[in-house]
């Protein structure tokens, strides 16, 4: 057993061409092959690619999809997002563990299946939701969870709890999921492209130089669809204009934000075009290489994209001279990551493409000074390379036209939760809440949560207001809590998150969160004091300030948004106590240790 | 004109931060002129007879007579110092808050190498105070006004800070006198 | 020359060279901005974020950003201050920073801004979180209950030291300093002399045998604030 483990792991190491860079498909790989990564194959990992040992263990401890200690032949990894707690959560979760009789973090004893929670996985739309391996289930219900188990002991093989396929691209041969797309207004930008022609913009690019592509880019005032709103063409022309033998797109797939999957859709129905798009930014910042970053949990997507690469291969528009456009060689490949949201941020993706765990870089420098493997890099949304497109489809001008000022074309929103219709919406910039509201049938709403975890909720006071970079800027998540949802435990859950995502570099954010969580928790079991408030206040803009990267910029938000649109709620929980003990002090729970060893009741404090 | 009263306590913890009161030497002549002492083992006496400006209380909370005390303390003083490293953090006892309170007991009474216990047994006598799941701090268990830190407190700091509390000023303490050792 | 630019700190116009972090640049001018993982000799980290500061009213932290021609630094407003004291209370309640048995008392540089901060005590809660010790290897061990995950350790073991004793695992709360073994530190090549184990600010790496030798009174932060040498290196 040793020596074929031995012999597998380098086999796969090799496979890499023992190269350092691609230390997270290695671990992949032998995760998959294995059940984790051992000390053992650390070892013969770090001697194959020439590394301390602890570095492969740093990677290995990073990300959660790997795993030191040993996990079942299959994992079945439970969506426990806010949505799909929304959704049933706690009762399929009961059924999971009933049926499994094992518990959350457990693994069966044959060794045969795991059984785990994880962060959203881009299914809000259906939730609940879990991952099988790399198989998709949906819409879950408590006989569906005991149904798949049975199904998983019967056979052994995720792929047939795939009974009923998707629509679209999902039933393609090479995806073959019960994904859904829920496509539910197409828009002008994006969901366009379905109907144009393909590698039409790319040839009008390549007809153009890179400078009148960027020129072009830079007119649309296209800004990136991931949420920041940096405008798309200045970083496309700061990338360009930086010194560096190579340079490097690349294509933030990671959407991990929780509530966001319109990624997953355009990944599935413009995969093609998303493909053009980078090749159309290559040209533009003068780079031979495109990596697009596929998160983990899209790995159903994977060998579908591939082939997509292939056959863009194939037809001359990726390889050696592009399209025959002489001295355009350009290709891409695809980094799969391993279940990290901090990933998505794009120095943190850089870290991840580069084999180590995903810590965000120091900046400056920038990507575009310095990125990938120390070369001028570009990273952008995947929606913003459809956009890309359309521009260069329908001219820089109707692309400017559509929209809000300052926020020309269109966004591809995500929208979960208390509505009728979850799914995807194409909308120029520009559209009320109270509209986007209606239009999803959920006029009740209680709660909008614009732009996920770390966006901002918004209360009915706020449904006038647009969705656009300059007011509610959003990377596409909506969340919709309806009357009978309790705030604060939606916010006490977006700080779950925000713990357990945060990769624990600086101070504010590792330490600072875990603190935020602690007196959210005390206000929201009636221990709160009216102080708690303004501290809860001075502390989540000290973490904001402070914090080296964007999670911990905005991790706080949840907590301060509230405070600001649902004051009410808190000021309900919280009462001033200035005599006795401590409201969060409780005695009898400190006793009941002493009163067990000792066998007898306290004097003091009788209860 | 009646003086401030002044009442002092020493929960979990070994009595030093009484010694470093102690150690104000000469300027006890000078404390006695400022205050009374009400209860403190000080002066021994045992029970609150009146309301206190100031209440002292030194050690951390590990029992359920610390938390008595404290609470004791919280009802009849206007304002409460927790006093050293123990009131202020746990001090050493607080390094058993990683491990689970009856394997504390049981290397304490049971698995010790110079225990001799032919019973057995845990003690669980009525006289002695259950000890609380993990050491806490003081102002885990009441509110808190004052926290001077150190092991002990200086004189100097303690004599600084009480004549600032006396006079109502602001609690300004010197860099030399901040100390956590 | 032309690579010398200068920007205002806390009312001050100082001169400083194009590249140089406002760290550095400060320094130079005798100003001391309080620091926990940024050491000289070491490359810039960025983690702890004492080193805060506000520049042109946005948070940065100095220890890894660059001076710019005519930026406005804040470094002693009460914002800045309140953020950096938050931030020293944090690694104090993160830990179990047990001061009165602690081999680097006095020495300590954690310990050393709290005093000139003039914390008396955090106001936040104390974690009380399980930490390990390795104490296995014969002449320096590790005490994780007072580490603060500056990465000194990680950067000078390998900067200084030419190996890779120490790195980062696990994530978020769980993040921890590992080293270069699948066992103990006594597996790896340190050795009591390596740069990486004097460099620790707090009293997390210590070599043996060592402890307590410089009595009360004569240590490194006993009579003075930290940055006091910077501040009268100027003056």
């Amino acid at each position: 057993m040793k020596k074929e483990m031995e012999s597998t792991v380098k086999n796969i190491c090799r496979d890499s061409g023992n190269d350092k860079i691609h230390l997270l498909d290695i671990l992949r790989r032998v995760q998959n092959q294995f059940g984790c990564v051992s000390d053992e194959a650390i070892d013969l990992i770090a001697k194959s690619l020439n590394i301390p040992r602890v570095d492969v263990e740093s990677t290995v401890t990073f990300y959660s999809f790997l795993s030191k200690e040993p996990k079942g032949q299959i994992v079945i990894r439970l969506c426990n997002d806010i949505i799909d707690r929304m959704n049933g959560y706690d009762k399929v979760a009961k059924a999971f563990r009933e049926e499994l009789g094992i518990d959350f973090g457990e693994t069966t004893k044959d060794g045969k299946i795991s059984l785990e929670n994880t962060p959203c996985i881009g299914m809000c739309d259906q939730a609940p939701a879990a991952l099988v391996n790399g198989e998709v289930v949906t819409y879950l219900s408590t006989d569906r969870a005991r149904e798949i188990v049975k199904i998983l002991r019967l056979t052994g093989n995720p792929k047939k709890l795939v009974q009923r396929l998707g629509d679209g691209n999902n039933a393609h041969e090479l995806v073959k999921s019960m994904v859904q797309n829920n496509i539910r207004r197409a828009g002008e930008v994006v969901f366009s492209l379905a109907e144009s022609q393909p590698n039409i913009a790319l040839e009008k690019a390549l007809a153009m130089s890179p400078v009148e592509v960027i020129n072009e880019v830079k007119t649309a005032r296209l800004r990136g669809r991931g949420g920041a709103g940096f405008p798309t063409g200045m970083k496309w022309e700061f990338t360009r204009a930086a010194n560096g033998d190579k340079k490097y797109i690349i294509c933030n797939a990671d959407e991990g934000e929780p509530g966001t999957f319109k990624d997953r859709v355009l990944l599935t129905e413009l995969p093609d075009r998303i493909f053009e798009g980078m090749t159309i930014a290559g040209y533009a910042i003068g780079a031979e290489e495109g990596i697009m970053y596929l998160r983990g949990e899209y790995e159903y997507l994977y060998n579908f994209l591939e082939a997509t690469l292939e056959k863009r291969r194939k037809d001359g528009l990726l390889g050696k001279n592009v399209m025959g456009k002489k001295e355009f060689n350009f290709d891409i490949r695809i980094q799969l990551g391993a279940g990290a949201y901090i990933c998505g941020e794009e120095t943190a993706l850089i870290s991840s493409c580069e084999g180590f765990r995903g810590d965000p870089k120091n900046r400056p420098p920038f990507p575009a000074q310095r990125g990938f493997l120390g070369y001028p890099s570009c990273i952008n949304n995947v929606e913003t390379f459809c956009a890309v497109l359309s521009i260069l489809d329908k001219g820089a001008g109707w692309f400017a036209e559509l929209g809000s000022r300052g926020s020309a074309g269109t966004k591809v929103l995500s929208v979960s939760g208390d509505c009728q219709s979850p799914g995807i919406y194409e909308y120029p910039f520009g559209i009320t809440i109270k509209k986007l509201l209606k239009d999803v049938g959920a006029e009740d709403a209680m709660a909008v949560q614009v732009g996920g975890a770390s966006g901002q909720m918004i209360g009915e006071k706020d449904y006038d207001r647009i969705i656009c970079f300059d007011d509610l800027a959003t990377g596409g998540s909506i969340m919709i809590f309806g009357p009978q949802r309790n705030i604060l435990e939606v916010v006490d859950y977006f700080m779950e998150f925000f713990i357990e995502e945060s990769c624990g570099y600086c101070t504010p954010c590792r330490v600072g969160n875990v603190v935020l969580r602690n007196y959210l928790q005390k206000i929201i079991s009636g221990k709160g004091e009216p102080s708690d408030l303004d501290f809860l206040q001075k502390l989540g803009e000290n973490i904001k300030a402070a914090s080296r990267c964007g999670l911990g910029q905005t991790s706080p938000n949840p907590i301060l948004s509230t405070l600001k649109n649902f004051h009410p709620v808190y000021a309900a929980m919280v009462r001033e106590e200035t005599e006795g003990l401590q409201p969060t002090f409780d005695i009898q729970a400190a006793l009941r240790d002493s009163e067990a060893i000792t066998g007898r009741k306290s004097v003091l404090f009788i209860h | 004109m009646d003086k401030p009263k002044i009442a002092t306590a020493a929960l979990t913890g070994c009595f030093g931060c009484h010694m470093s009161i102690l150690d104000i030497d000469d300027r006890i002549l000078k404390l006695i002129e400022l205050v009374d002492f009400n209860k403190s083992p000080i002066n021994d006496i045992k029970e609150f007879t009146t309301r206190c400006r100031i209440g002292i209380v030194e050690g951390a909370c590990a029992t359920e007579e610390n938390v008595e005390v404290l609470k004791d303390f919280r009802k009849h003083c206007d304002t409460l110092i927790a006093l050293g490293d123990c009131a202020v953090m746990g001090g050493i006892n607080a390094m058993r808050n990683t491990i689970p309170l009856k394997e504390c007991l049981e290397e304490a009474y049971l698995n010790g190498p110079s225990v001799y216990n032919p019973e057995k047994k845990i003690p669980g006598d009525r006289e002695i105070p259950l000890l609380l799941d993990r050491v806490y701090t003081c102002s885990e268990v009441v509110k808190i006004d004052f926290k001077l830190p150190g092991c002990p407190p200086s004189a100097d700091t303690i004599w600084t800070a009480l004549v600032a509390l006396l006079e109502n000023r602001p609690l300004e303490l010197p860099y030399e006198l901040i100390k956590y050792d | 020359m032309n690579d010398k630019i200068s920007f205002i700190i806390d009312d001050r116009e100082i001169k400083a060279k194009k590249g140089q972090t406002i760290l550095a640049a400060a320094q130079e001018a005798g100003i001391y901005i309080p620091r926990l993982c940024s050491k000289e000799g070491l490359s810039p980290f960025g983690s702890c974020r004492v080193c805060t500061v506000l520049v042109n009213g946005r948070a940065q932290a100095s220890c890894t950003q660059p001076v710019a021609q005519g930026i406005v630094v804040e470094n002693s407003s009460e914002k800045v201050f309140q953020i950096r004291k938050q931030i020293i209370e944090m690694l104090f309640i993160e830990g179990n920073h047990f001061c009165m048995f602690c081999e680097k008392s006095g020495n300590c540089e954690l310990q050393a801004l709290a005093y000139r901060f003039g914390i008396l005590a955090p106001s936040l809660p104390f974690m009380f979180p399980e930490k390990d010790i390795d104490a296995s290897h014969p002449d320096v061990f590790i005490d994780r209950n007072r580490c603060v995950l500056c990465g000194r350790c990680v950067r000078a073991s390998r900067e200084l030291d030419g190996k890779h004793v120490f790195q980062f695992v696990g994530r978020g709360p769980e993040r921890r300093i590992a080293v270069n073994a699948s066992a103990d530190l006594k597996n790896t090549e340190l050795e009591s002399s390596d740069k990486a184990v004097e460099i620790c600010p707090v009293g997390a790496i210590i070599r043996k045998r060592v402890g307590f030798k410089i009595p009360v009174g004569k240590r490194l932060y006993d009579h003075e604030p930290i940055g006091s040498d910077i501040e009268k290196a100027c003056t």
